[in-house]
């Protein structure tokens, strides 16, 4: 498995990260050597083995439904780019 | 179960309709948090820094939200799937800080299932049809936008966000706008006797996107489009009717219909088309790392099983075998309060046929003049019941029962002492009965002779003269006797 340039701009784009062409193509070659450091595992015989879900063998811990959390809007805006009185404010987006 | 074509220029077109409907599961906190799920609290105070997505913060999925789906999934005779997964869908926009949704492509909780609608489920009489369910999954909520506060900048207010929905996907066997428009009614009664979701469509609790394409009868299915958050019934199926006439003349002008999403505009009663994004829909599914997977054990789907309440359509049946008739049964279980209501004023003692007319005639009636629901009734099923039972002992008729029932929900007053106060007690008193009569006879000589002459219909002004003459407190069967011996 390969990425290309166009491959790369998509990713970014849907990731919303901005990158210039020149680093674009530095992260084609950077992208592929990861994916081919990961493919080496292909080299590996997993038939009848079951798709492993977690690194350690554990089981879901589920929550009780009782409220213990929130209220901390402070907190929460603390580090709001930029706050208008009790809501995070973000550049207008409108469909 | 409906024929529902559309007349184009060149010829018939069917309707394909799929609904995919987000409920919002009732719970105390959210989906993977311990934040409140209050609705109406000022913004961004239910929320935790895990619902706003901080770095390092890890989600404890909440077993009350698995718990109803599987029970909802009960309800509609779904299969269960006793190992589920949590996948994120990675998509960007303002009211998600985590970048993307918690929710379950591959591996649902529920799995196949179906519903039975009617398309008036007042008449028994009225054919059903099976609407196939394709799964139930579980997934968050997003925070809500407000774009009109601020002349260059949007609001987001998290206090939905991570609320859990169950996102209810049915098989695209719905044929027209009636038939969508039954389906959602069954779903939210269905949802509301099990309790997973308040089914309340103004506060959002219950939304639907709409799948809908057009084709020759019996054709090859034609290209869909999607009509999101829709939030009423009646929008739905107006929604409905509108975009297949659109995809219809489009085809038959030499367009193609293409697969986009689309909103409903109400007011224009139009939908029109989302400005779509390019790789809008490019949502990389992979399995959330941070989530293990959902294993039910035997004990939790027991539990789920054992706490199902009696649903709709059993209830119609034990009621009609409670010498209901088909109708009554029918309204009665319509809609859980009112089967609840009914239910009470029968543990209070009521006769099932007195509770099913009385509820049904005085209560609903009154209600709609007070432009009430019945959750808020100004009388509760055991005052009712009190009332009711001076009927059934003939402490008072049922016209002074109406009167009394006028009073309790002006006064609050309970029955017995608004008789007691007013002296509306029904008298057995033979002798003071007789005497009107006699009163009555003498002063409509000639209408006595029309009668003896065989105008039968003239024993109901007898009986009305005689109660109006004893004000309505005379028990009306001796009032019959009576004026049968009297009259010959």
């Amino acid at each position: 498995m390969s990425v290309d340039k166009d491959t790369v701009n998509k990713i970014a784009r849907l990731s919303r990260i901005a990158i210039s062409d020149a680093e674009a193509d530095k992260m084609v070659g950077e992208l592929n050597g990861i994916l081919a450091w990961v493919e080496q595992l292909g080299e590996v015989d997993v038939t009848g083995v079951e798709p492993m879900t977690a690194v350690i063998s554990n089981k879901l811990r589920l929550r009780d439904d009782v409220v213990t959390d929130g209220d901390v809007r402070d907190k929460v805006l603390a580090n709001a780019p930029a706050r208008e009185g009790s809501f995070f404010g973000v550049p207008k987006v409108i469909e | 179960m409906s024929e529902y074509r559309i007349q184009g220029n060149t010829g018939e077109w069917e309707v394909v309709i799929g609904l995919e409907v987000h409920a919002q599961i009732t719970s105390e906190s959210k989906l993977f948090s311990g934040s409140s799920t209050g609705f109406g609290a000022e913004p961004n105070s239910h929320v935790s820094l895990v619902d706003a997505a901080m770095p390092g913060m890890l989600p404890v999925p909440n077993r009350e939200c698995l718990r109803q789906a599987v029970r909802t999934g009960m309800a509609i005779n779904a299969q269960i799937n006793r190992w589920s997964r949590f996948d994120r869908k990675n998509y960007f926009y303002a009211d998600l800080p985590q970048g993307y949704q918690i929710s379950q492509l591959y591996h649902p909780i529920v799995g196949e299932g179906e519903i039975e609608v009617t398309l008036n489920e007042k008449d028994p009489d009225s054919p059903t049809k099976k609407i196939g369910i394709e799964r139930i999954h579980v997934e968050q909520d997003a925070g809500k936008l407000m774009h009109d506060q601020h002349p260059t900048m949007s609001f987001v207010d998290l206090n939905r966000s991570g609320v859990a929905l169950m996102e209810i996907v049915s098989r695209p066997d719905i044929s027209s706008p009636q038939e969508a428009g039954a389906y959602l009614k069954k779903l939210r009664s269905i949802l509301r006797y099990v309790g997973s979701c308040d089914g309340n469509m103004e506060q959002g609790s219950m939304r639907a996107d709409v799948n809908v394409s057009v084709r020759k009868p019996g054709g090859e299915l034609g290209t869909r489009t999607e009509t999101k958050n829709v939030n009423s019934i009646r929008f739905m199926m107006q929604a409905i009717e509108y975009e297949a006439q659109r995809q219809v003349d489009l085809i038959e002008s030499g367009g193609a219909v293409v697969q986009e999403t689309r909103l409903f505009d109400p007011n224009k009663m139009e939908t029109r088309s989302m400005r779509s994004k390019e790789d809008a829909h490019d949502y990389r599914y992979f399995p959330d790392p941070d989530l293990l997977p959902v294993e039910l054990d035997d004990a939790f789907l027991e539990e789920c099983r054992a706490s199902l309440p009696e649903l709709p359509d059993a209830k119609r049946a034990r009621y009609e075998a409670l010498g209901l008739t088909a109708y009554n049964a029918a309204v009665l279980t319509a809609e859980a309060e009112t089967a609840f209501w009914f239910e009470d004023l029968l543990a209070e003692g009521v006769d099932a046929k007195q509770a099913s007319n009385w509820l049904m005639s005085e209560l609903f009636g009154a209600l709609n003049k007070l432009g009430k629901t019945l959750d808020e009734s100004p009388v509760n099923p055991k005052q009712a019941a009190e009332l009711l039972g001076l009927v059934a002992d003939g402490t008072i008729s049922g016209s002074i029962a109406k009167q009394v029932f006028e009073i309790m929900l002006e006064t609050k007053q309970g029955a017995s002492a608004i008789v007691e106060e007013k002296g509306l007690k029904q008298t057995n008193d033979t002798g003071a009965i007789e005497a009107e009569i006699a009163k009555i006879m003498a002063a409509n000589e000639d209408k006595v002779t029309e009668y003896r002459s065989g105008k039968d219909k003239l024993f109901g002004f007898f009986v009305g003269q005689t109660m109006k003459a004893m004000q309505g407190k005379a028990n009306p069967q001796i009032i019959n006797d009576l004026l049968k011996k009297a009259l010959g």
